[in-house]
């Protein structure tokens, strides 16, 4: 067992940069192949899907229906270890207000922007929007997705707009914004953050360490971790 | 709203906003090398880019931002490469900037590993190249650079613009040209001013509020930084919402690590 050979596909539908997602995945997985991919069998085939997205939610939904992947991805997210990014994770929801947008409905729930008129900090400053750099996540229930990562860690933000799912009980994690926010939803085989793990530095690495060792299907529970490079060891080859 | 967990956003306790204000070395690359000068004259080579970058990232940096300060296209060539090489070692955001002119230069960065570029003289020139470059990547990934210089005031903010490395003047108010840029999709602003720059007497404070003040977007306030007392200043009095220094990281007078326990000790918020 472990992560060699295993294929893990980076949806790529044309959006923003996706080497930084691939990069870290390779930096935790040597041994797996990583594909950043816009080919639907690709997907199919692929033991874990990673689901990014950067720029703006409309241009995304336009531009995956266009590549005709979204009934790949639907499918990937109904079957097997489905990690969303950012954008990644909007999607997954019925409605954006950026652009008055439909997506993906996986998760009933709307994508709002941060509310202007709140936006306002303890010393009575303005808080800027987009909500960039580097935040703490409050793990809500455990997950192996958050083992080995300290309670509130932070992780790097950059977006404007963020998840109101229907079901609390996706809820997986919460940021403070300076109201509490849900930065990670996780449903049976999907987790999905509005942070980038691939820019978080140890606990980003972290996560994506835990993505490739999760199986998708426990939730909570003790996860072995053969599938995963120790970050000291990954370290130490980038070093060499 | 119903992802408000169990608090209502309106009755909050004081103080909760956890977000970090971010320390940003700043590595200034010609040739493949690092290199610090005063006002851009007088270069010093101050080390290899990968091998800097790596030592920040252990430091504890919250982001890092490249200026390719080599105007020929050999030299953005090699600043590809160096991109390339850090963004798979480094698991941080990256901006780099210099030169930045066209579609083509900003996909290339991008696909390089950087995680934003940073538009100065072309954005000055073709200010449309702004809104086209932010709405093909995004907003997130776009930061325009001002560079400030102060002016009498008469009418305007008190600064205006200039280019190429602060040399050449605009004629356009800094302030205004801030807000612009905003509304083409500037992701945040850069804002160097050309007065302190390379000076170690502080970042113009002035001009650092009054654009945080007025702008929605963060402000990442450069140009001055000769001592940790400095940066805090520049969160506390500037009000930016990150800050960014070179010389003081370079040569070893102080280590990212010191900088944040600094700050943290003046009640700043940052990710230890």
């Amino acid at each position: 067992m472990g992560s060699t050979g295993m294929r893990i596909a980076v949806v790529d539908y044309g959006m923003g940069n996706l080497r930084s997602v691939a990069k870290a995945l390779e930096h935790v997985a040597p041994a797996a192949r990583v594909v950043v991919t816009d080919d639907p069998k690709e997907l199919a085939s692929a033991e874990r899907v990673v689901f990014p997205g950067q720029g703006a939610m409309p241009d995304c939904i336009r531009e995956l229906e266009s590549r005709g992947l979204r009934g790949a991805v639907l499918e990937a997210a109904a079957q097997k270890p489905f990690l969303g990014i950012c954008i990644g994770l909007q999607m997954l929801f019925e409605h954006s207000e950026e652009g008055d947008v439909a997506g993906l409905a996986v998760f009933a729930g709307n994508v709002v922007r941060f509310p202007h008129e709140q936006m306002v900090g303890a010393d009575g400053h303005k808080l800027k929007v987009p909500h960039m750099g580097w935040n703490k996540v409050h793990q809500t229930r455990p997950h192996p997705l958050w083992r080995g990562i300290e309670q509130d860690s932070r992780f790097y933000f950059v977006h404007s707009y963020f998840v109101a799912p229907v079901d609390i009980g996706l809820v997986a994690g919460t940021t403070d914004y300076p109201a509490p926010f849900t930065s990670a939803v996780s449903a049976a085989n999907i987790f999905a953050v509005q942070f980038h793990p691939e820019k978080s530095h140890s606990a980003g690495l972290r996560l994506l360490a835990n993505f490739v060792a999760w199986d998708g299907l426990s939730e909570v529970g003790v996860v072995p971790l053969d599938g995963a490079v120790p970050l000291e060891a990954a370290a130490d080859r980038s070093r060499s | 709203m119903n992802c408000r967990v169990g608090i209502d956003p309106l009755h909050l306790p004081d103080a909760i906003v956890g977000l970090a204000t971010r320390i940003i070395p700043c590595l200034d690359v010609t040739a493949g090398r690092v290199v610090k000068g005063v006002n851009f004259v007088g270069l010093r080579d101050a080390g290899d880019p990968i091998e800097i970058a790596k030592r920040y990232d252990a430091q504890g940096a919250d982001e890092l931002t490249f200026l390719d300060i080599t105007a020929s296209s050999d030299g953005r060539d090699t600043m590809v490469h160096v991109v390339e090489q850090v963004a798979a070692q480094v698991f941080i955001p990256l901006t780099v900037g210099g030169g930045v002119r066209t579609i083509a230069d900003v996909r290339r960065l991008l696909n390089a590993g950087a995680d934003k570029v940073s538009i100065n003289t072309a954005a000055v020139e073709n200010p449309a190249f702004v809104a086209e470059a932010s709405a093909r990547f995004g907003s997130q990934c776009i930061v325009v650079a001002v560079d400030a210089r102060r002016v009498a005031a008469e009418g305007g903010s008190g600064w205006e613009v200039y280019t190429h490395g602060g040399r050449r003047a605009t004629g356009i108010d800094a302030l205004a040209w801030g807000r612009r840029m905003e509304a083409a999709g500037a992701g945040e602003i850069l804002l160097t001013s050309m007065d302190r720059d390379g000076t170690r007497q502080g970042f113009d404070l002035d001009l650092t509020r009054v654009f945080s003040d007025a702008l929605d977007i963060p402000i990442i306030a450069s140009g001055g930084v000769g001592g940790l007392e400095h940066l805090a200043d520049g969160v506390q009095f500037g009000r930016a919402d990150a800050v960014l220094a070179a010389s003081i990281f370079h040569y070893g007078e102080h280590t990212v690590g010191e900088a944040k326990r600094h700050m943290a000790s003046r009640g700043i918020e940052v990710r230890l």
